[in-house]
């Protein structure tokens, strides 16, 4: 009988096709990923088991740590008309450009006062200074409790939808801090909220 | 007369060829370099958004809603100072107090327990555990996301956050060294 001869086949294989697909990918998840902003607060957020991942729109973020509050919310559109709102609400008139300025501001602590000169300043000059915080006693001064108004109106009115709230805390924040944001929610009939946590395994 | 041959190499002084190369090339290390890219961007656009714990809270107006839930059902949490907790079974005064550390043998093996002994003694698997969590001033943040956290864990059916400590748990937590000063 004779020997049966394999035929040797070649193993290079032709891969321009698969090296196309790879960087149109790639392409697109690095045009589709955003940068991540510098935050104005840095804190440190407790770890709990939750999967739950927040939504992208409509969301506002309570950043709190060291006593002070901070306010973002996402959405360029919503940060203008609530800049517009709050101006209203305080009797400043803020210009096209300083809106447009306002709009690209991830998150802030500064008072309504002085809120004219912190869009002034350059992105990296305001990451340079310290912010207060913004003020959230109790009273007639409660400007967190307006913003937190007035932003729930302006998403109201430009997306149709509840704005949701989500507190990013520090770990080693005193609670009195924490209960004062969640009575200023409550206050308002916001009774469901998110707590932004990092992420641990059950152990 | 000697010639010298000043030509080089070419022979016959003919066109000079070039060799033929082949057009393709080794795709595999692009190939490589490109999925670890793309592994990298997709890992970090979707992990990096952050992890969130939905929490709702009692109306605050409305009055008219007391919870018919009979005191032996009810476990009041309090968090102290240094993560401390203070638990006790109904009503203040009727159990001892427990002082407990966060952790899978503190307060989630005490939780499990007692949701197992409630239940027990409802006959009821929707009749089980209701948690009262009071975080104290002197309680941090990370202890309120914790204690939350293994509520969960444990499967314990109900829980409410009372932000109204009364003077007698203060005197509760004094007693068992767990409402404290921060140290500076």
């Amino acid at each position: 009988m004779p020997k049966v001869k394999i035929k040797r086949k070649s193993t290079v294989t032709d891969m321009t096709a698969m090296c196309d697909v790879a960087f149109l990918l790639l392409t697109f998840f690095i045009l589709t990923a955003t940068a991540r902003q510098p935050e104005a607060l840095e804190v440190e957020t407790p770890s709990s088991t939750v999967t739950f991942k927040l939504p992208d729109t409509d969301i506002s973020t309570l950043t709190v740590g060291q006593d002070k509050v901070f306010f973002g919310v996402v959405g360029y559109d919503v940060r203008v008309n609530t800049l517009e709102r709050m101006g209203k609400q305080y009797n400043i008139n803020f210009t096209d450009e300083e809106k447009k300025r306002f709009s690209l501001i991830e998150n802030f602590g500064v008072p309504v006062a002085s809120l004219k000169q912190f869009i002034a300043l350059e992105n990296s000059e305001r990451m340079k200074i310290k912010q207060p915080g913004i003020p959230s006693d109790s009273g007639a001064n409660n400007e967190l409790k307006q913003w937190i108004l007035q932003s729930r109106y302006a998403t109201k009115e430009l997306h149709n939808v509840d704005l949701r709230f989500s507190i990013k805390g520090d770990s080693n924040e005193e609670y009195p801090t924490i209960r004062k944001v969640i009575d200023i929610l409550q206050d308002q009939e916001i009774n469901k909220f998110s707590l932004i946590t990092s992420l641990e395994g059950v152990n | 007369m000697a010639e010298l041959d000043t030509s080089g190499g070419s022979k016959k002084g003919g066109k000079v060829r070039s060799k033929k190369q082949s057009t393709r090339v080794d795709l595999t290390a692009m190939v490589d370099l490109a999925f670890l890219l793309i592994t990298f961007f997709m890992l970090t656009t979707t992990l990096a958004k952050p992890q969130a714990m939905d929490m709702f809270m009692p109306d605050k107006n409305d009055k008219n809603e007391e919870l018919d839930v009979k005191a032996s059902r009810t476990m009041t949490v309090l968090l102290g100072s240094d993560n401390k907790i203070v638990w006790y079974m109904g009503v203040i005064g009727d159990n001892p107090p427990t002082v407990d550390n966060f952790g899978k043998n503190g307060i989630r093996k005490s939780l499990i327990e007692n949701n197992r002994q409630v239940i027990a003694s409802t006959g009821n698997p929707e009749k089980g555990l209701m948690v009262i969590i009071k975080p104290t001033d002197k309680s941090v943040y990370k202890n309120f996301v914790d204690i939350l956290d293994e509520i969960k864990i444990a499967n314990v059916p109900s829980y409410g956050i009372n932000n109204k400590v009364e003077k007698a748990e203060i005197g509760l937590m004094k007693d068992q060294g767990a409402f404290k000063d921060k140290q500076p």
